[in-house]
């Protein structure tokens, strides 16, 4: 964190901000000046260069062009990898999760790098596009409740041995590869194939990244009475039949 | 080439019969118009029904994410200064069932002006040989089932290659103007296109583009906004003579005055002139229930529809100024789509001021939305219960599909 403000980078909203996702920089920014910090938000388009500097790093999902031309430049970029580096918390959904794994397969059929910073690879599921709510339960280590959220993809993502699965699905499909697995985290990088969008359905998740980037264990509390009432809907919903 | 010159053949004919016969059927039941079954019925009878239907026409397409509706409607008013008849798909059944029961209802018609679903157009193109073609806007809708946005833009371009028809087109929006300019007689209008979120990224290149002013440009390809021989300016249409008309429609907003300078270039290809075309549509107040205002409960209830993230931009700046109140109703059905994440691309701090009720099966999706706006606002259960929560007077009531329909039924519209 720099000296007075906690610095949210929001990555590509030209390319990667497709699905509603830019409603996660909302939650964390909102959250965080209900905390008494100032925020500094930074959109950075795809002609301009990611700034090494920031605290959190969001990354939405977007369609299957916009995701090759997204990956190339970040790669070309490298400025991701600097944040990284330097101890930035980057939470990403769908297409650039993807993006943060070693490969995934984009529009043109080709096997694509990513920026290898999530220790998954991703390919497309022969199967129909998953398409619908989803209710996970949320890797114990992390102690959140439930994962509520709505998935759009036809990604298959498998997991290297040093990545953590986020979520283990109840209704859904998340990372598609039959394993029950949702998402991945390694500490400080986490990804999602949750829209909805993601930190709105579920708000302690914005707040753990902000825990993280403050290094902090707690956030003095908010009022979540719409989030709970949402969250409670969401959940009731997925679990009952339509 | 007034009128059915050439009859129908018998097959056509059975199945325009059969087609109505369905639909009166459906409306007894009390399913709605019965259109949509009617032009089921008679197009699984002969699949070559549009086509000859058409075949007596001159057809007009309107096809758009946002303002087909109301745009079909203008020019069907516009085309009647001609005199002759104008068949349309005024109710907007936009799919080819829906299209070929409405030109199942124009025998003596000499236009058809046809509303048309984005992902169908290509196809209808082909089926009925338009003489001119309305192109508006492209911007994201309905996500979860819905193509990509560029690629509907792609496939419009390959449905429009070398088509015989008159492109009347947006020259403002980039993925219309990629679109269209596969076409070899294209009249381009700057219509103007609000919401830019889904034109960022070149549709020819994938090169970042680039918005001085009013003009666009890849800075990678050279792709740009082309010059424009139709404009809205302000409160008037501009046309190709340098003439400037006003616009002075029931209808309100921007986008409404984009829609009628889009119409009027439309009618100039058919020989009406602008002012006599706008004339005619300054008799339209409301479209399918659309910008109706309906008295209810002391309470003088606008009716507006927004489906997209674009729409509700649009009709954020149409409503009357604070401390005018908002009715905000949202559902996921399925004609809605069922993802309701679009509600964080809508710009909510724009009704600062406003006092808001949420309605619909997603008000806590909306109300979260809002909190984290930092607007204030009221959760109702029911829309009854949203109108009496506002003082007597004009209420701006905005809904997305299923919840406008809803809303008109509670009101008695
Ligand atoms: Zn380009």
């Amino acid at each position: 964190m720099s000296d007075t403000s906690l610095r949210v980078v929001w990555v590509y909203p030209d390319l990667l901000s497709t699905y509603g996702d830019q409603g996660n920089v909302l939650v964390v920014e909102r959250r965080a000046q209900q905390r008494g910090l100032d925020v500094q938000r930074i959109d950075v388009r795809s002609d301009q260069q990611i700034p090494t500097s920031g605290d959190i790093y969001l990354i939405g999902g977007g369609e299957d062009r916009p995701q090759r031309l997204a990956s190339e430049r970040l790669v070309r970029d490298g400025g991701l990898e600097r944040a990284h580096d330097n101890g930035a918390i980057i939470f990403s959904v769908c297409a650039g999760y993807q993006i943060l794994g070693h490969e995934f397969v984009n529009d043109l059929g080709e096997r694509q790098p990513g920026l290898g910073l999530l220790d998954v690879t991703s390919g497309r599921g022969e199967d129909e596009r998953c398409v619908g709510d989803v209710l996970a339960d949320m890797d114990e280590r992390l102690g959140l409740p439930q994962l509520t959220g709505f998935e759009n993809h036809q990604g298959v993502t498998h997991l290297g041995p040093t990545a953590r699965p986020l979520a283990r699905v109840r209704l859904g499909k998340g990372n598609g590869t039959g394993d029950g697995t949702e998402g991945a985290y390694n500490g400080t990088v986490f990804g999602t194939y949750m829209h909805g969008p993601v930190l709105a359905r579920n708000p302690l998740i914005g707040d753990l990244l902000i825990k993280l980037a403050l290094d902090v264990n707690a956030l003095p509390p908010v009022d979540d009475r719409w989030y709970e009432a949402l969250r409670g809907e969401r959940i009731a919903s997925a679990t009952q039949p339509a | 080439m007034a009128g059915n010159s050439e009859p129908l053949s018998p097959r056509a004919k059975l199945a325009v019969t059969a087609g109505r016969a369905a639909a009166a059927v459906s409306r007894a039941a009390g399913r709605g118009s019965g259109s949509v079954i009617g032009g089921k019925v008679a197009l699984r009878l002969d699949p070559d029904l549009l086509a000859r239907l058409a075949g007596h026409l001159d057809v007009v397409l309107v096809s758009a994410t946002n303002g087909k509706t109301t745009t079909t409607r203008l020019i069907a008013e516009a085309l009647r200064a001609t005199g002759e008849e104008v068949v349309s798909n005024a109710l907007g059944a936009n799919m080819p069932a829906g299209i070929t029961s409405a030109l199942a209802g124009g025998s003596r018609a000499r236009y058809g002006v046809i509303e048309v679903d984005e992902k169908y157009l290509a196809g209808v193109a082909r089926d009925v040989t338009p003489k001119a073609i309305a192109l508006l806007n492209l911007s994201r809708d309905q996500l979860d089932r819905a193509a990509e946005t560029r690629m509907l833009a792609e496939k419009w371009r390959e449905g429009l290659s070398g088509t015989k028809a008159v492109v009347i087109a947006n020259a403002d929006d980039p993925l219309v103007v990629w679109a269209a300019s596969s076409s070899p007689n294209v009249v381009w209008v700057a219509a103007g296109q609000e919401w830019k979120d889904d034109a960022w990224s070149c549709p020819s290149c994938g090169g970042v583009m680039q918005r001085p002013g009013d003009e666009w440009f890849c800075g990678e390809c050279g792709f740009r906004r082309p010059t424009p021989t139709w404009a809205l300016s302000g409160d008037h249409v501009l046309d190709p003579h340098g003439s400037a008309w006003p616009i002075r429609l029931q209808l309100p907003g921007r986008a409404n005055k984009a829609n009628a300078t889009t119409s009027a270039a439309v009618a100039a290809a058919f020989g009406v002139a602008p002012q006599l075309a706008l004339e005619r549509m300054y008799s339209v107040a409301a479209v399918a229930g659309r910008y109706d205002v309906v008295s209810h409960q002391g309470r003088e209830i606008r009716l507006l529809l927004a489906k997209n993230p674009a729409g509700w931009l649009e009709t954020f700046s149409l409503i009357d100024a604070p401390p005018a109140p908002v009715i905000l109703a949202v559902n996921a059905r399925g004609a809605d789509g069922t993802d309701t994440s679009w509600l964080w691309d809508v710009d909510y701090s724009r009704l600062a001021g406003h006092p808001i009720c949420v309605i619909g099966d997603r008000r806590l999706d909306l109300a979260v939305r809002l909190e984290v706006a930092g607007v204030d606002f009221q959760v109702c259960d029911s829309a009854q219960e949203a109108i009496l929560a506002c003082p007597p007077g004009r209420i701006e009531a905005i809904a997305n599909y299923t919840a406008f329909q809803d809303l008109r039924r509670v009101v008695g519209n």
